[in-house]
C-alpha cells in the first residue's frame, strides 16, 4: 500500500493529460483514432482514482498512522461508520474523492451520451480530463492525500466531533456530486462551443446532466441544512455562511437555467444568456472550492488556510479567461430565431424569473465578497451579515415565488384576456383566502404573511393544472381520475415532475417564514426548577430540569441533562441533550467539548434544547430553550422537492425527443390532446 | 410599444430594485471589521467610534478567560499582538471557544474601553483539521 497510492495519482494525472491532448487533438482532426483513446482514457483515468480511493480507505482502515492523513483524521477509536467519510473529512482526502467522482461522471457522460450527440463527446472527454488533471495535480504538488509521515504514531488525532454525525457523511458528498456534475453541462458547453454546432441539439444533451447535478445540489443542501440545525446547536438551518452560499450560487444559476432552456427549446431565444449561464455555474462551482479552501473570507466551515487555495484561485481565471474568451467568439453563432411577442407571455415571466434568480444570485455573491471589495475599494473591511442577505432576498424571494405561480399559467408567445381570466381566477382566489384567513388568525409579520399566501396561490395553481390535465385524460381515455393524474404524471414527467418541484419550494418558502416567529429563552436552573417560553400558536411550554448523568462512551465522556416538557401543564415528553468530551484511546480529551442538541420535533413547532453547561460541577445547569416554527416542514419540502426533480429524470416515458428542436417542442408541450376550451 | 422595449424597462426595474435593496442593505446593516489596532486607531481619531456596531477580529489572550456560568457572563481580552481589548459576553459561547483561539466578536466599544459583545463566533482554523501542528 505505500506504493500503489502515490503510483495510481502519478498515472492518473498521466492518463488524465492524455485524455485532454487526445480528445482536443482528435476532434479537431476528426482523427477517431485520437478520440477513441480519449474516450478510453476516461476509463482509465476513473479506474486510478478509483485504486487510490482504495489504497487510502485500506490505510485508514488498518490504522496506517504512518500516513500523514490517516493520522490527521482518525484514530483507533473512531467509529467504523465514520472512518469511511474520514476519505472525505479532511482537504486532501477530499480533493481525492473529488477528483474521483469527477472521472466517473467523466466516463458516465461518456457511456451515456446518445449516439446522435457523438460529436461533442471528444471535447467532453478532453474537458472533464483537464479538470480531473487539475484536482490531481493539487494533490500531487500541494496536497498529497499519501504523504508520509517520518514516524509512526500511536494513535491518530481522531475526527472532529461535529463530523461525527450521521448527516455529515451524506452531507458532504452529495453536495460534491452536485458541485462535481456541473462539469459535465459545462464540458458540453465548451463542446458545442469548439464544434460550433449550437443547435437545439447540445441543451437535449446537457439538460439530464444539468437537472442531475442541480438535483445533488439540492440534496446536498438540505443535508447541510440538517446537519447544521441538529449538530451546531445554534437553533436554526441556514446562516449565510460563506460557505453555505458558495454551495447556494451555482443552485440559484442551474434553478434559472432549467427555466430559460425551455424558452430556447420552445421558441429558439436566449441562446446566449443559456450558454452563459452554464459556464456561469461551473466557474461558480469552482468559485465555491476556492472560498472553502483557501481561507481568505472568514467563515465558520472552511478548511485550514493553505496553499490550496491559490492553484483554486488561478485555476478560476484561467478557466473563466478561456471559457468566456472561447463563448466570445462564437457570438455570431448564437442569434435568437425568435423575438419576445408580449409581455404577457410565458417567456416575459420565464425571463423575469431567471432575471430575480440572477438577481438573487449577485447580491449573495455582492454580500460573500463585500468585505474583499470594500478592503480592496476603501481600504477598510466592511462585513454584511444575515440582515443584508434577509432584507435583500426576502423581497426578491417573495417575488420569484409569485413567478412560479405565474409563469405556468401564462400561454406561450401571447395571452389573451379570457385566457388570463380562466387561468388566474382560482388561484388569486386562493391567495386572498389564504391572506385573510391568516389575517383573522392574527398573523402580522408582512414577509410571513406574503409568504404564506403567495404559497397558496402557487399550490392552487399545481392543483388546478393536475385536475385539468386529469379531467381531460378523464374525458379522452374514460380513466378514473387518480389513475388519470399517475398517468399525466408518468407521460410528461417533465412538466407535472416540474410542478412538483414547485409544490417543495411553496413549503419550503412557508417553512422558511415560520422562522420569522421563533422564540427562545435562557435560563440557569437547579433540579426541580423550571422556565417557561410562550409559544407563536399561544402555548405555554414548561421546562423543568430534572438532572445530570455523567458516563463514558465509545470514544467520549458523555454529560446529559434531562429536560420534561410540558404544554399548557400537561406532560407531553422529556428531552435529553448533552455535552460530549471526546477523547483518546488513552483517554486524554481532543477537541472542545461539544454540543448534542435535543429536538422534539412537530409539525408545528421544533422544541429544540441546548445544555450550556454546567455550573461549577453542581447539577446547576444552563439551557436555552428555542421554539423553532415549521421546522419540520423545510425537511418535507425538500423531500418533495427532491421526489418532484427524480420523476423530471426518471428515464423513459412521455413522448420523447426524436430529432431536432421540432421533437423538444413536443416534450415540452401536453400529455394530452386538450379540448379546445381547456385552455 | 414593442414588447422587447416593455421587457426592458421591466428588466431595468428588477436589475433597480436589486442594486437599490443592496446598496440600502449594506448602509443598514454593513459593519466594520477591524483588528484591536485598527479599533485604536480610529477611536483616538473619531471619538464617535464608541458605541458603534462593529466586528473585531482577533485572538483570545490565553489566561484571561473568566466564565461566570451562573450568569452566563464571559469575559476575556482580545489582541491582535499590538492592542488587547476586554470583552464582555453574555450568552453562550460556542462550542469552539476556548481559550487561545481566534474570535470575532460582534458588538460595540463602550466608553469605559470594553467592548460589549452581543455575539462571539470562534473561528477555528482548525476545525476539519484536528489540532494545530506542533
Amino acid at each position: 500500500m505505500t506504493l500503489l497510492g502515490p503510483l495510481s495519482l502519478w498515472l492518473a494525472f498521466l492518463v488524465g493529460l492524455w485524455g485532454a491532448i487526445t480528445g482536443f487533438v482528435g476532434g479537431a482532426q476528426r482523427r477517431l483514432d485520437l478520440q477513441q483513446s480519449a474516450r478510453h482514457a476516461t476509463f482509465a483515468l476513473f479506474g486510478a482514482l478509483l485504486v487510490a480511493v482504495i489504497s487510502l480507505e485500506i490505510g485508514i482502515f488498518r490504522h496506517d498512522f504512518s500516513l500523514e492523513y490517516v493520522a490527521a483524521y482518525t484514530s483507533r477509536n473512531l467509529p467504523t461508520f465514520y472512518l469511511w467519510s474520514a476519505l472525505y473529512a479532511g482537504q486532501k482526502g477530499s480533493l481525492l474523492f473529488w477528483a474521483t467522482v469527477l472521472s466517473l461522471f467523466a466516463m458516465l457522460s461518456q457511456l451515456f451520451t446518445s449516439r446522435r450527440h457523438r460529436l461533442y463527446l471528444p471535447y467532453v472527454a478532453a474537458v472533464t480530463c483537464l479538470v480531473a488533471t487539475f484536482f490531481i495535480s493539487v494533490m500531487l504538488f500541494a496536497a498529497n492525500p499519501f504523504e508520509r509521515l517520518g514516524f509512526t504514531p500511536l494513535d491518530g488525532r481522531g475526527m472532529n466531533p461535529q463530523l461525527q454525525n450521521p448527516g455529515m457523511v451524506f452531507h458532504p458528498p452529495m453536495l460534491y456530486l452536485g458541485y462535481i456534475s456541473i462539469t459535465i453541462p459545462f464540458a458540453f458547453a465548451i463542446a458545442a462551443l469548439l464544434t460550433r454546432k449550437l443547435d437545439a441539439e447540445w441543451l437535449v444533451a446537457v439538460r439530464k446532466w444539468t437537472l442531475v447535478s442541480w438535483l445533488f445540489l439540492s440534496i446536498g443542501l438540505l443535508l447541510g441544512m440538517w446537519w447544521a440545525y441538529v449538530e451546531l446547536g445554534w437553533g436554526g438551518y441556514w446562516a449565510w455562511d460563506p460557505v453555505e452560499n458558495a454551495a447556494l450560487l451555482p443552485w440559484l444559476v442551474m434553478t434559472a437555467f432549467l427555466h430559460s432552456v425551455m424558452i430556447q427549446e420552445k421558441r429558439g431565444m436566449l441562446k446566449k444568456w443559456n450558454l452563459a449561464l452554464i459556464l456561469g455555474a461551473w466557474l461558480l462551482s469552482i468559485f465555491g472550492t476556492f472560498i472553502t479552501r483557501s481561507g481568505v473570507i472568514a467563515s465558520v466551515h472552511s478548511f485550514t488556510q493553505s496553499s490550496v487555495g491559490y492553484f483554486f484561485l488561478g485555476f478560476l481565471v484561467l478557466a473563466a479567461i478561456g471559457s468566456f474568451a472561447l463563448y466570445w467568439t462564437r457570438l455570431p453563432l448564437l442569434q435568437a430565431e425568435a423575438t419576445l411577442e408580449s409581455m404577457v407571455s410565458r417567456e416575459a415571466s420565464f425571463l423575469f424569473n431567471n432575471l430575480l434568480l440572477i438577481g438573487i444570485a449577485f447580491s449573495v455573491l455582492w454580500g460573500t465578497l463585500f468585505p474583499i471589495l470594500s478592503e480592496a475599494v476603501k481600504g477598510t473591511k466592511i462585513t454584511v451579515g444575515p440582515p443584508f442577505f434577509n432584507q435583500v432576498n426576502v423581497p426578491l424571494g417573495l417575488a420569484l415565488l409569485a413567478m412560479t405561480g405565474v409563469g405556468p399559467l401564462i400561454a406561450w408567445r401571447r395571452a389573451s384576456v379570457p385566457n388570463l381570466r380562466r387561468q388566474f381566477v382560482v388561484p388569486l382566489t386562493s391567495g386572498v383566502f389564504v391572506l385573510l384567513v391568516l389575517l383573522v388568525a392574527g398573523m402580522r409579520d408582512v414577509g410571513a404573511l406574503m409568504a404564506v399566501s403567495l404559497g397558496g396561490f402557487v399550490f392552487a395553481t399545481v392543483t388546478q393544472e393536475f385536475a385539468r390535465g386529469a379531467r381531460a385524460r378523464h374525458r379522452q381515455y374514460g380513466e378514473p381520475t387518480a389513475l388519470a393524474v399517475v398517468q399525466l404524471l408518468a407521460r410528461n414527467r417533465r412538466r407535472y415532475g416540474g410542478y412538483i418541484v414547485h409544490v417543495g419550494i411553496v413549503l419550503l418558502f412557508v417553512a422558511f417564514a415560520g422562522m420569522a416567529f421563533k422564540t427562545e429563552t435562557q435560563a440557569t436552573l437547579r433540579p426541580g426548577e423550571s422556565a417557561t417560553l410562550k409559544s407563536p400558536y399561544g402555548h405555554v411550554y414548561t421546562f423543568t430540569h430534572l438532572g445530570i448523568s455523567q458516563y463514558n462512551a465509545l470514544n467520549r465522556e458523555v454529560t446529559a441533562a434531562l429536560v420534561e416538557v410540558r404544554r399548557d401543564g400537561k406532560l407531553i415528553g422529556r428531552l435529553r441533550t448533552e455535552k460530549r468530551q471526546h477523547v483518546d484511546a488513552l483517554g486524554r480529551p481532543t477537541f472542545e467539548p461539544s454540543t448534542e442538541v435535543g429536538i422534539r420535533s412537530g409539525l408545528r413547532e421544533d422544541l429544540y434544547v441546548v445544555l450550556g453547561g454546567l455550573v461549577n460541577g453542581t447539577e446547576q445547569a444552563v439551557y436555552r430553550f428555542t421554539i423553532n416554527p415549521l421546522v419540520w416542514w423545510v425537511w418535507f419540502g425538500g423531500f418533495v422537492l427532491v421526489i418532484g426533480g427524480l420523476i423530471v429524470l426518471w428515464p423513459g416515458g412521455g413522448p420523447v425527443a426524436v430529432k431536432g428542436s421540432g421533437a423538444s417542442r413536443v416534450q415540452a408541450g401536453y400529455a394530452v390532446k386538450l379540448e379546445p376550451g381547456d385552455r | 410599444m414593442k414588447a422587447g422595449t416593455k421587457f426592458a424597462m421591466g428588466a431595468v426595474l428588477i436589475v433597480g430594485a436589486v442594486g437599490y435593496l443592496m446598496a440600502s442593505g449594506i448602509k443598514q446593516t454593513g459593519q466594520y471589521f477591524l483588528t484591536p489596532s485598527e479599533l485604536a486607531q480610529r477611536v483616538s481619531a473619531d471619538p464617535s467610534f464608541y458605541d458603534l456596531g462593529m466586528k473585531v477580529g482577533a485572538r483570545v489572550v490565553p489566561g484571561t478567560v473568566e466564565k461566570e456560568i451562573a450568569t452566563q457572563t464571559l469575559r476575556f481580552h482580545v489582541t491582535d499582538g499590538t492592542v488587547s481589548y476586554p470583552v464582555v459576553f453574555k450568552g453562550l459561547p460556542p462550542d469552539t471557544f476556548t481559550d487561545s483561539v481566534e474570535v470575532v466578536v460582534e458588538g460595540r466599544l463602550q466608553r469605559d474601553g470594553v467592548i460589549h459583545a452581543t455575539n462571539v463566533l470562534a473561528k477555528c482554523g482548525s476545525r476539519y483539521e484536528a489540532v494545530p501542528k506542533a
